[in-house]
């Protein structure tokens, strides 16, 4: 019961904060470059806006088109509500397997993709190509961070995996810090943030996620934002519970989850300053580096497994 | 802290120094600059200094701290600004031109740890856990800096590429006790000597070429028309 309600609690916890994370890096990217930048509840605003705005479709989109942002957006909030963030005494713990959240997120992402190419217009198609090209190389990066992890935690549950760590089983593990490092650069590219892609342009030929949503309009790309921005959320959350659980709490009493909630919040305040001033600190790099890029993650990730393998053969 | 978690703690920080190292070496594969590729360097010299250090904290020995001082002033800090010095005083080109690509060049890396992984392991069975991975990931660093040599044109970063593999070569002496100071400092003496003759040997092919791309050296020996 209690399980119950806390993941409706969580469900709606989520999709509240996100906006609220973006809007966070967002601020802290302008004032780094010397900016005032928009308020930090603008996101919000810009949600909402987009809710009222009629959506304007081509004449020639089909019904996926249409569908898309909405399936999209489901299975994004799905993804963001199964990752333990607050408490690991979740209903859908069981479910949150760390490769069905890659295979959730994956789908996500084959729906957008199709539906930047169902107008077919230059810059969908070569938005989507790109994305998918992003992807192809992330996920293998990705799944050797959940073997390592697997490795070291014996699960791919999330809330084992986070039980398993909070419970000091594990100690200064190198396997862990190469992952960690290979699962920041996954969630870069993932999230579409600044050396891969980057997320303020509209117009230019470098764009990748941008160009892909280029013809949404309305409550159609008020979706698609408030998917991105679960994405981040997603990304930060699974970070964390893997990587630095501390905080969460594994009971249900009122003070742990008093506790988890602050270090919950505490913790993606401090993912979106780092993302931030990682951002600014950093150039774009060309669409051709990016497979270097992703080749380095899955580079690192596999020196991970084979490092841990070789502490298992001892 | 009870004496097991210490012990684990001594374990997992002395990998965790052998394992930066061998992630610098990586690190100078995916370089594509020069100026990177000394940081890079650099990034492998100080880990091998912190490995030194850790080294000789727990196994007690001294003279590891000799080592490490030595890796830390000539590796992290001497030969990167020479290498600095010489790249601005010969003026040339500062992007590295690589005979395969990097992509290929990370694959084969990985293939080389897990081939050293492999060879290391059944051989040293028996020996102290902390010495088996430290030679398993040493062997990585000496065959990745040949890898480094092979797989890149321009003399410098070969040059580089050899520095590396001697990072491997100490990386390897520090895991096991009882190596005296003597062969250790004969080696890094050695190794400086070299950089000095490859130093001179820089501006003596850019004298004659006009370039430090090895190929032009290849041809001139007439093994390549």
């Amino acid at each position: 019961m209690t399980a119950a309600l806390l993941q409706v609690a969580q469900i709606a916890l989520v999709v509240l904060l996100a906006p609220l994370m973006t809007g966070l890096v967002r601020l802290i990217k302008a004032r780094l470059l010397g900016r005032r930048g928009p308020p930090l509840l603008q996101p919000y605003r810009d949600l909402t806006r987009l809710l009222r705005k009629d959506a304007v479709l081509a004449a020639n989109a089909s019904w996926l088109f249409r569908a898309a942002p909405y399936f999209v957006f489901a299975l994004t909030w799905l993804a963001a509500s199964l990752v333990p963030g607050v408490t690991a005494v979740l209903a859908l713990a069981p479910t949150a397997d760390l490769i069905a959240l890659i295979a959730i997120l994956a789908s996500a992402r084959f729906l957008l993709a199709l539906a930047g190419m169902d107008v077919g217009t230059s810059f969908g198609g070569i938005g989507s190509s790109r994305e998918m090209l992003i992807a192809a190389l992330a996920e293998p990066a990705m799944l050797m961070v959940t073997f390592t992890v697997a490795l070291v935690a014996k699960s791919t549950s999330l809330s084992e995996i986070a039980r398993f760590i909070i419970g000091g089983g594990v100690g200064l593990e190198v396997s862990l810090a190469l992952a960690l490092m290979a699962v920041l650069m996954v969630a870069i590219a993932e999230n579409g943030r600044v050396p891969v892609d980057n997320p303020a342009t509209h117009l230019e030929l470098t764009m990748v996620h941008e160009a892909m949503v280029l013809e949404y309009s309305g409550r159609h790309l008020a979706m698609i934002e408030a998917a991105s921005m679960l994405k981040l959320l997603t990304y930060a959350s699974m970070i964390a519970c893997i990587f630095v659980p501390w905080g969460m709490a594994v009971e249900a009493t009122p003070h742990a989850l008093l506790l988890g909630l602050v270090t919950y919040v505490a913790k993606l305040a401090a993912a979106a300053v780092l993302l931030a001033v990682f951002e600014t600190s950093i150039a774009k790099m060309r669409v051709f580096r990016v497979a270097e890029f992703l080749g380095g993650a899955l580079m690192l990730s596999l020196i991970a497994t084979i490092v841990r393998l070789m502490s298992e053969g001892l | 802290m009870s004496p097991s978690l210490l012990g684990q703690l001594d374990y997992s920080a002395a990998h965790l120094f052998s394992a930066m190292v061998l992630l610098g070496s990586f690190a100078m594969i995916y370089q594509r600059r020069m100026v990177g590729m000394f940081n890079a360097f650099a990034f492998q010299a100080f880990a091998l200094a912190a490995a030194a250090a850790w080294q000789a904290y727990i196994q007690e020995a001294h003279h590891l701290y000799v080592t490490a001082a030595m890796a830390l002033l000539l590796k992290g800090l001497l030969i990167p600004f020479a290498l600095r010095v010489i790249v601005r005083r010969l003026d040339i080109h500062r992007s590295i031109e690589v005979v395969i690509g990097i992509g290929v060049t990370m694959l084969v890396g990985i293939g080389l740890v897990a081939l050293s992984a492999l060879l290391v392991m059944p051989v040293t069975a028996g020996a102290a856990a902390t010495t088996r991975e430290d030679l398993a990931l040493a062997l990585s660093v000496v065959l990745i800096g040949l890898l480094i040599m092979i797989s890149r044109r321009n003399a410098v970063t070969q040059v580089i590429g050899f520095m590396s593999m001697e990072n491997g070569l100490i990386l390897a002496v520090i895991g096991v006790a009882g190596m005296p100071l003597v062969v250790e400092m004969s080696v890094a003496f050695a190794v400086l000597v070299a950089f000095i003759i490859f130093g001179l040997f820089f501006f003596r092919i850019r004298e004659r070429f006009d370039s430090l791309d090895v190929h032009y050296l290849e041809t001139f020996r007439g093994e390549r028309r």
